[in-house]
């Protein structure tokens, strides 16, 4: 380990020792309002930038994946346990992965993101078609004893999960087959990486994650119905984010997501019709300013100013 | 065969709209995620002319398609110029404008949004039948055929007949070896990007006259665009009307004979198809 996987390592474990502990705090509940999205988003946008990040090919599906999980909670509470269905949806958003990934993946980026543009409008007619030709009502009840608290600490271990599979694929062959692939597509071949392969197994990984929020949220919407489940917002807000605080960094997106969550309850609670525009405008300021994100606009700084060392990974 | 008549009828529309991406994706280089969004814009337009105005829709195509051709040139002028610049190579350039077109997007979404509102929006315009082969069908989509149709073949006409035409094509083929033939490359992406949005936003007009639309359904013509371009082959005018034509038959039979709802995934359908098989385009040969 290097001096800064050891000081990161140390920073992580110290965090996840304190946060645990914030819903026993006095008048919590404004608290877990802003720390559940906030936890909902890292885990999200980080296990996106797992994927998009070292191969740029920018995934806009991540709606699909969750609205997926979410359904299958809702789908089958009352009847199965929980613990199962959480573990069903990740199923389900591993198959649905492994499907886009496998028709995608061996060509170019370009299908790729194409297909992943319109993928949660069309599982979402998919769905609202088996509601009103089979089940009968558009919507679905999540009545759970799950309290808010309970979802938080679920997301916070997603949250320790996702980095701990982020550090070990980074370390691995894995990571370094995506790097490769990443900077050149055509010399990750020559050098022997199968690199559909590496490809789909990552995005997979991407998709269980959304997929496992989703059904972890579900308790919390109680009412879940296509439009809300499938939100194009959602799918671009990750986006946005990850972008946001960079994507070559590990923590990277964590930069992003709080200053972000934070900012958005403050304007969707002051201009709630023009929410979409607004997004539209921040993430082109972010793409056309700092398209390397806050991280790598801070290390081009220091780099500039002579503290950085180089970029080693971290 | 009233599938296969309505199918048809749909598909050339499709087609011009695929045309308009062609452009701005064969020539110009840009894949634009916002493609839809003008589309919908054009339909607004018409919308608003018809109702406020009282005239007819067709008529609306006199103003609003320059007015889109003006709002993306300057698009691509002030924004996506910047981006052309700062790419060192293709991919580069296709993952800065997929990302900013996607915001694009958004914007457009978000002023249509403050505009007109969230409600879907339909008039209704010579709905009156139109008997072909014995069975009526929507006036309204026997003249947007017929409009589709002309303003394609006006442009297949204009980029196979004319000078200007022959250097658009010359620029979708090889940018690099166009600037050494003395063809003013960046005016000519920035000529065929605007002319892609106004054709667009014609295709738009069209189909507001027989379709309901609301400011946030872009996204799904986008798709739609993108998935015939795909299928056509990138640049291929002749695959590009086949594949609309597939793609609206197919469109139709999956509305009529399971569900209207599920046109998307009819789209979806044909794209993973092709993307399976045929990801060259259907008239596309295999890179050795």
């Amino acid at each position: 380990m290097t001096r800064r996987e050891i000081r990161n390592t140390i920073l992580a474990v110290i965090a996840f020792a304190i946060l645990p502990w914030l819903p026993f705090l006095k008048d919590s509940g404004y608290l877990m309002s802003l720390a559940i999205p906030i936890a909902m988003y890292t885990v999200l946008a980080t296990s996106w930038a797992l994927f998009s990040g070292p191969t740029h090919y920018i995934s806009l599906a991540t709606a699909a994946f969750y609205g997926v999980g979410a359904y299958v909670v809702a789908g089958g509470i009352g009847v199965v346990p929980y613990a199962v269905l959480v573990l069903l949806a990740g199923v389900a958003g591993a198959i649905l992965a492994a499907l886009v990934g496998l028709a995608t993946l061996r060509l170019s980026g370009v299908y790729f993101v194409i297909f992943t543009l319109g993928l949660a409008e069309m599982v979402r007619q998919l769905v609202t078609w088996v509601q009103n030709n089979f089940t009968g009502s558009r919507g679905l009840y999540v009545l759970t004893d799950i309290t808010e608290r309970i979802i938080y600490w679920e997301l916070l271990v997603l949250a320790a999960l996702v980095y701990l599979i982020g550090w070990i694929v980074n370390r691995s062959r894995l990571g370094f087959a995506m790097r490769i692939i990443g900077n050149d597509e055509l010399v990750a071949a020559h050098v022997g990486i199968h690199s559909a392969r590496a490809k789909v197994i990552l995005f997979v990984i991407s998709g269980i994650f959304a997929a496992v929020v989703g059904a972890v949220m579900a308790p919390r919407f109680t009412y879940i119905e296509p439009s809300l489940a499938f939100s194009p917002e959602l799918s671009f807000q990750v986006v946005i984010m990850a972008l946001l605080g960079g994507v070559h960094r590990l923590w990277g997106p964590l930069v992003g997501v709080i200053p972000f969550t934070l900012l958005w309850e403050v304007i969707a609670a002051s201009f709630p019709t023009q929410t979409v525009l607004l997004l539209g405008v921040a993430f082109l300021l972010i793409v056309y300013f700092i398209p390397q994100g806050v991280v790598g606009l801070i290390e081009s700084l220091m780099r500039r100013a002579g503290i950085g060392r180089g970029s080693g990974d971290g | 065969m009233e599938i296969l008549t309505i199918g048809l009828l749909l598909g050339a529309t499709y087609a011009l709209i695929a045309m308009g991406l062609n452009l701005q994706y064969g020539v110009a280089r840009i894949m634009n995620l916002a493609n839809g969004e003008m589309l919908v814009a054009g339909a607004f337009g018409a919308f608003w002319v018809f109702t406020a105005q009282k005239v007819s829709p067709y008529v609306a195509l006199l103003f609003v398609v320059p007015a889109a051709f003006g709002l993306n040139w300057l698009i691509y002028r002030t924004l996506l110029r910047p981006l052309v610049r700062r790419a060192k190579n293709r991919g580069m350039l296709e993952v800065d404008s997929i990302l900013a077109t996607f915001g694009m997007s958004f914007v457009f979404v978000g002023i249509m949004l403050m505009a007109f509102g969230g409600d879907y929006f339909s008039y209704s315009y010579l709905a009156e039948p139109f008997v072909i082969f014995g069975s009526p069908y929507g006036l309204n989509k026997v003249v947007a055929f017929v409009a589709a149709a002309a303003i394609c073949g006006l442009l297949y006409l204009g980029l196979n007949k004319t000078r200007t035409g022959m250097a658009i094509r010359a620029v979708a083929v090889d940018p690099a070896a166009a600037g050494l033939a003395g063809i003013d490359v960046p005016k000519m992406s920035t000529f065929a990007f605007a002319l892609g949005g106004a054709v667009t936003a014609g295709g738009g007009i069209m189909l507001s006259t027989f379709l309901t639309l609301d400011a946030s359904i872009g996204v799904v013509f986008t798709m739609k665009a993108l998935i015939i371009v795909i299928m056509g082959g990138v640049g291929d005018v002749r695959g590009a009307i086949i594949a609309s034509l597939i793609l609206g038959l197919a469109e139709t039979a999956v509305a009529s004979l399971i569900d209207p709802g599920l046109t998307l995934a009819a789209a979806y359908l044909l794209f993973v198809l092709v993307l399976l098989f045929r990801p060259q385009g259907l008239f596309g040969r295999r890179p050795s």
